[in-house]
């Protein structure tokens, strides 16, 4: 399907520009400002250079950060994706058990991010929680704020339980809007359910799922308030991801010099990423649809 | 015997997505002696003392009120801004399109956390802070460039030969996106609004790093719970619960409109 070219396009997209610009743009020149200059106190400061980039660019502790950064990410985008399509396909087309199916699917998604970080820790407490004391129940014992590999189990289930649902919901409404003709030609073509997912359903969810796989990337890349609140980083470093170690210079030591050059470093990670991400999953629809 | 099986799965799934959330009405409606004391399947004796607080402690309530105004105001901005846009993405050709459109996106990839100060110089030059529309602005740099994702997806999977069909039957470009148009992408309409809420209603440093009583939003109230003698589990529970309500009402709204989806018979 061809575009029309024309440049008078440019008049519907104006206000959006304007709107994120407006928020955008000067934060980012700030920050940028900040990564090149050691701030001593207000209009007391230095230039630097690239100084900050280089000490935090040698930081032994945050390549560490960024390994178990892609490690999280990466298990959380495995799981929720397949998990929300098939939930999605799962769920009633229409009446009153699809508006309940929505409806519930929604709930985790609506409460703010601290209080996630925070039922979590009630939920998942051995002795008053009801997941921890069913897993101490079964014989094994389980402190997340003792074992390394129970915090970062917590913390996946807690991210798929949270956040499946944004892929259900969005993947939900992209089988909904395939034209009901293309089932019918593929019931008189007889073809099977997994043909009719691979060459319809699949290929028409390209576009959602394209912004349901990057939204999550970088929602799970960026994570903050949950983990920080739910294990605090802890036990020891084996959950302190990248933003929760920028919060730590840039809060706990007030080294805004380098935590500015670590947040834009963190941002072109994200933005390459993100952008990667994007090309394969453009190209990909090309190809197969 | 199919049908069954989905059914059974499905039904599985809800129940392990519902117990976080019935474990903090369970909460909610005990004391906080009786959380920490004992555990509980379910509540004892029942208490609706932390929700009697905080429909009566205007620090609360106003959080509510707060939060939802703001939540408001963004999602009709984000909606307003992107269905032009969004429509100008999906069907035009223009210079710096394709970058444009992923600029946009690129707002939602910094970490917040160094950006708050630079965040708040800026909206303090513009006399703009603890206003609810600083808020409401301020969540437009992530939710715009949702909004205008969701919706350009949706709109590309309408055939460009609808919009051609009805120029030529006479319709002008306002008439064709209201009447036409968009009764066919309301199933994107409605998701739309519904993530522009849910991003804006669950965001929490940029709202209290811009506010500090007037237009304090529920988020940041709740935080107040920890003090010195721990948290009052209860209440943050109540809390909790009746911060899922409004949302769940919104989707409540918008579900008719994400479950028709495609409508074609309409032309």
């Amino acid at each position: 399907m061809n575009k029309w070219e024309d440049n008078r396009a440019w008049f519907l997209v104006i206000p959006v520009f304007i709107i994120v610009a407006f928020s955008a743009i000067l934060p980012l020149m700030t920050v940028v400002n900040y990564s090149v200059q050691d701030i001593f106190g207000p209009g007391d400061r230095m230039f630097v250079g690239v100084e900050w980039f280089k000490e935090v660019l040698g930081d032994s502790r945050l390549h560490e950060a960024l390994l178990k950064q892609f490690l999280f990410s990466g298990l959380v985008l495995l799981i929720e994706i397949p998990l929300g399509i098939g939930i999605a396909l799962l769920m009633p087309k229409k009446g009153w058990g699809s508006s309940l199916s929505l409806v519930l699917m929604a709930l985790p998604l609506l409460i703010p991010w601290n209080v996630i970080g925070t039922i979590w820790i009630v939920f998942t407490r051995p002795d008053i929680g009801l997941l921890g004391s069913f897993i101490n129940g079964m014989g094994i014992p389980f402190d997340h704020t003792a074992s390394p590999i129970q915090a970062w189990i917590t913390l996946i289930l807690m991210e798929v339980w949270h956040w499946t649902p944004l892929v259900v919901l969005l993947a939900y409404a992209g089988l909904r809007a395939i034209p009901e003709a293309y089932f019918q030609a593929a019931k008189i073509d007889g073809a099977s359910a997994w043909a009719v997912f691979k060459y319809i359903q699949l290929p028409k969810m390209r576009g959602v799922l394209t912004i349901a796989i990057l939204l999550r990337f970088m929602d799970s890349f960026l994570i903050y308030a949950e983990p920080f609140v739910l294990t605090g980083g802890g036990p020891g470093n084996s959950t302190t991801f990248l933003s929760i170690y920028l919060v730590k210079i840039a809060v706990g030591q007030f080294d805004l010099g380098p935590a500015a050059a670590f947040s834009l470093i963190y941002f072109l990670i994200v933005l390459l990423l993100s952008w990667l991400f994007y090309q394969v999953l453009q190209n990909a629809g090309k190809g197969g649809a | 015997m199919k049908i069954k099986k989905r059914t059974i799965v499905l039904i599985f799934y809800f129940f392990l997505l519902m117990l976080p959330i019935y474990w903090m009405l369970n909460m909610s409606l005990r004391t906080n002696a009786d959380i920490l004391g004992n555990f509980s399947l379910y509540p004892k004796d029942i208490t609706f003392a932390n929700y009697i607080k905080i429909f009566t402690d205007s620090s609360w309530y106003s959080g509510y009120i707060n939060s939802i105004l703001y939540v408001s105001i963004n999602t009709i901005i984000s909606l307003l801004t992107a269905l032009p846009a969004a429509y100008a993405f999906s069907r035009y050709k223009f210079i710096g399109d394709s970058q444009m459109f992923f600029w946009l996106l690129t707002n939602r990839m910094a970490p917040a956390a160094v950006f708050l100060l630079p965040f708040f110089q800026l909206y303090s030059t513009f006399g703009l802070i603890d206003t609810h529309i600083a808020v409401a602005l301020a969540h437009c740099l992530f939710n715009v460039p949702l909004a205008v994702w969701i919706l350009e997806g949706f709109m590309s999977g309408i055939p460009r030969e609808l919009d051609e069909t009805a120029y030529i039957d006479g319709y002008s470009f306002p008439s064709f996106f209201i009447f036409v148009f968009m009764p066919l992408i309301r199933a994107g309409v409605g998701v739309t609004a519904f993530f522009c809420f849910m991003f804006s209603w669950v965001e929490l440093l940029f709202a209290r790093t811009l506010t500090t009583t007037v237009a304090k939003p529920i988020a940041a109230t709740m935080t107040r719970t920890v003090s010195a003698t721990g948290l009052d589990w209860g209440l943050l529970s109540a809390a909790g619960i009746l911060t899922i309500v409004p949302g769940a009402l919104v989707i409540w709204f918008v579900r008719n409109h994400m479950a028709k989806g495609f409508a074609m018979g309409r032309v």
